[in-house]
C-alpha cells in the first residue's frame, strides 16, 4: 500500500463524510459550506489521480462560482436560512432504502467489471494543461464548440426566466 | 492505488446525491444533490482516465465538458428556483399544488 493509496483513502473519507453532511444538514447555507469542502477534497483526489488541469477548473468553477451562485439565489429569494430550513420530505425513508440499494447496486457492478484492477502509479500520464488543451483543441474541437452553444442557450434562458414582466 | 477506491468514493458520492434528490425538500437542495451526483460521473471519468494511461486523455477532456455543462445547469435550475419563489412564495418542491406560471403572463410569446 503506497503513500498515495492512503493519502486518497484519507481524502476519499472525508469527500463521503462532507458530502453526507450537506444531504443531512437541516440548514440549507450550512449544506453549501459543506459542498465547499466536498468539492475541494474532490480536487484534492484529482490532483492525486494525476489529472491537475481537472483538478484547477474543478477549484475555479465549482468552488469558486457554483457555491457562490447557490448562495446568491438563496440570498436573492429571501427564503428561510435558519435551522429546519431545509427538511426532508416525508419520503425519506424511502429515499434513503433506494440511495442506498442504488449505491450497492453500482459497487456491485464496478466489484464485478474492475474488481482487481489496479492504477500504475510509474505509467500514469499527467494531465497538464498542455496535453488537455491538445486533447480539447484537437480531437474534442467539434463537442467543445457545440458546448459553447449550450452556454448561450442557457446564458439566454436564464435571462428570459427571471427578467420581470414590464413589457 | 487499486482503482476500485476511486470507484467506491464515486458509487458513495452518487448514492448520497440521489438520496439528496429523492428526499430534500427544498429546491435548491435538489440541484445540490444534482450537483454531487455530477461530480460522482467526474471522478468516475478521472479515475478510468488515468487507470488506461489515455494518451488522448478522453476521461479527462470529458470531465471538463460535463462541469461546464453541470455550470449551464445549475444556472438555468437557480433561475427556474428563484422564479418560482417568486410566483408561488416558497422554494419547496414537496406539495406544489400546480406549475408556476414560468413566464409573467403566463408565457404565451414562448
Amino acid at each position: 500500500m503506497t503513500a498515495v493509496t492512503v493519502v486518497f483513502a484519507a481524502l476519499g473519507l472525508v469527500t463521503l463524510v462532507s458530502a453526507f453532511l450537506v444531504v443531512t444538514s437541516d440548514q440549507i447555507v450550512h449544506a453549501a459550506l459543506w459542498l465547499v469542502v466536498t468539492l475541494g477534497a474532490l480536487a484534492a483526489l484529482y490532483v492525486l489521480l494525476a489529472a491537475e488541469l481537472v483538478a484547477w477548473v474543478q477549484v475555479l468553477i465549482y468552488v469558486g462560482s457554483v457555491v457562490v451562485l447557490l448562495l446568491f439565489a438563496l440570498m436573492l429569494t429571501r427564503a428561510p436560512t435558519g435551522s429546519g430550513s431545509a427538511t426532508a420530505t416525508a419520503n425519506q425513508p424511502l429515499a434513503g432504502v433506494v440511495a442506498a440499494a442504488v449505491t450497492v447496486a453500482l459497487g456491485a457492478v464496478m466489484w464485478a467489471g474492475f474488481g482487481g484492477e489496479v492504477i500504475d502509479e510509474d505509467a500514469i500520464r499527467i494531465g497538464t494543461a498542455e496535453r488537455l488543451g491538445d486533447a480539447v483543441f484537437r480531437t474534442w474541437v467539434l463537442p467543445f464548440e457545440v458546448l459553447s452553444v449550450v452556454l448561450l442557450a442557457a446564458l439566454v434562458g436564464a435571462i428570459v426566466l427571471t427578467r420581470r414582466g414590464d413589457r | 492505488m487499486p482503482l476500485m477506491l476511486p470507484l467506491t468514493v464515486s458509487c458513495g458520492l452518487f448514492g448520497l446525491g440521489l438520496y439528496a434528490v429523492l428526499a430534500r425538500r427544498h429546491a435548491v437542495m435538489v440541484l445540490l444533490g444534482v450537483e454531487l451526483m455530477l461530480n460522482a460521473v467526474n471522478l468516475n471519468l478521472v479515475a478510468f482516465d488515468t487507470w488506461w494511461a489515455d494518451t488522448l486523455h478522453t476521461g479527462q477532456s470529458l470531465t471538463l465538458f460535463v462541469i461546464a455543462l453541470a455550470a449551464a445547469e445549475i444556472g438555468l435550475g437557480l433561475a427556474i428556483v428563484l422564479v418560482m419563489f417568486r410566483t408561488v412564495g416558497s422554494a419547496d418542491v414537496d406539495g406544489q399544488a400546480r406549475l408556476p406560471d414560468v413566464l409573467p403572463d403566463g408565457g404565451d410569446e414562448l
